[in-house]
């Protein structure tokens, strides 16, 4: 069906050219919406409906927007999109939306939209410039899972509300771990993905600014 | 005035918005390699927080929420549906402005700051405090309280992550984790330490 650059361009952003553990993209919301699994799975949604749409539409008026002001153009369309998304989930998921509070207005500013606008949606045709935005957002929310998941079976011991391990004080035995429900957590978690990223993907690892010297056993100091 | 103090402290230390809230987390992890940059945009951020949080709450008060309107003739009419749209607007074209301005009069500062402008129109942490701003129903005066303590709180993180990370070039840290990787477990501690100021009420 997709021929062998398309499936590139919608896999590579998942592992290789992860928006979030490489092009350091987008991290505000993946930090903030993660404490529970269901608020991230709608923040993932909301995000990879707005990054392709926003694609589509900037990819299709590419001609003809000067390059002077394309990025308050770009900014429009995307604050549109957004708006919708907002209007739609205060109308069919209130008690989510509550929850994730400013942060679905804020992908606004998420730089993952606006980052693919710019670079891939301006030079690139329409259904591209689409399968680019799921690709990305599919890597967003690759992350954004692996971190709710911590987050909510370590610190209260369910996954979307469902019980699955029985904590102390319902007579289990789980010491629910409170600190994966606060900010921290989600700092250490997503810093940890990066180094596994990295030991596994070793082009992905930075080189140190300053290095220190390496001595070997048979080297004369 | 004990509120506008108690508001400051707040939105300095308890609802830190780089730390607490994890907004403008993208410059924060990319511009904060040098204290002397992050001076720069620490400063930059203040400036357009103290700016943009109480015009959006003008724009919010008299043109947007319901029943805003009754000065024009129709109480009837709510916009706030527009709220995401004109918050952006009014934020790229305050930062478009404050560059010209500091162009025109105040080179030095324009040449300290100029690089930076540009790229806090796209910063979550100017949109999230506006938006913070209109969820807690802020008034006028504790508005801009609340930029100048949002954008202090910001530059405050910011400036110290720098701080660190100067420091941090000289330690030998695993392959993996070199870069990106280590600024973010270091993050993840200076956001507990800054849990200590949590419960806080003056």
């Amino acid at each position: 069906m997709l021929d062998r650059e398309q499936r590139k361009v919608i896999l590579d952003p998942l592992v290789d050219n992860n928006p979030i553990t490489l092009q350091i993209l987008g991290i505000c919301s993946a930090l903030a919406v993660t404490t529970t699994l269901a608020a991230s799975l709608i923040m993932c949604l909301a995000l990879t409906g707005v990054v392709a749409a926003s694609n589509v539409s900037i990819s299709m008026i590419r001609h003809h927007v000067p390059s002077s002001i394309r990025i308050i153009v770009q900014m429009t369309i995307i604050a549109s999109l957004v708006i919708v998304v907002d209007q739609l989930l205060k109308a069919y998921a209130f008690d989510i939306a509550k929850r994730l509070s400013v942060f679905v207005g804020l992908i606004i500013t998420n730089c993952i939209v606006l980052g693919r606008a710019e670079a891939f949606a301006m030079k690139n045709p329409p259904w591209m410039s689409f399968l680019d935005g799921i690709g990305n957002g599919l890597g967003y929310s690759l992350v954004l899972i692996v971190v709710g998941t911590c987050r909510e079976l370590l610190g209260s011991g369910t996954l979307l509300g469902y019980e699955i391990l029985k904590p102390v004080t319902e007579g289990g035995w789980y010491y629910t771990n409170g600190m994966m429900l606060l900010p921290p957590s989600a700092f250490f978690i997503i810093g940890l993905l990066i180094w596994g990223v990295r030991a596994w993907k070793s082009e992905q690892v930075e080189k140190p600014e300053y290095q220190i010297h390496q001595v070997h056993r048979t080297e004369v100091i | 005035m004990e509120a506008y103090v108690s508001l400051f402290v707040k939105a300095v230390f308890v609802e830190n918005l780089a730390l607490a809230f994890f907004l403008g987390m993208c410059t924060f992890l990319a511009i904060s390699k040098k204290i002397e940059t992050a001076i720069g945009l620490g400063a930059a951020v203040i400036v357009v927080q103290v700016i943009t949080v109480p015009a959006n709450n003008l724009i919010f008060t008299y043109l947007l929420a319901d029943g805003a309107l009754a000065w024009a003739g129709l109480p009837n009419v709510n916009l706030s549906f527009l709220g995401l749209i004109s918050y952006i607007g009014v934020i790229a074209a305050m930062v478009q402005i404050l560059e010209m301005t500091l162009d025109r009069y105040f080179p030095a500062l324009y040449n300290a700051l100029g690089i930076f402008l540009p790229l806090i129109t796209v910063n979550c942490a100017i949109l999230g405090a506006s938006l913070f701003m209109v969820e807690r129903d802020y008034d006028f005066g504790e508005s801009v309280v609340y930029g100048i303590g949002s954008g202090f709180g910001w530059a405050l993180a910011i400036v110290l992550l720098a701080g660190i990370r100067e420091k941090l070039k000289y330690s030998d840290v695993p392959d993996g984790l070199q870069g990106l990787g280590i600024t973010f477990i270091t993050a993840g501690l200076m956001s507990l330490g800054f849990m200590a100021f949590s419960g806080i009420q003056l």
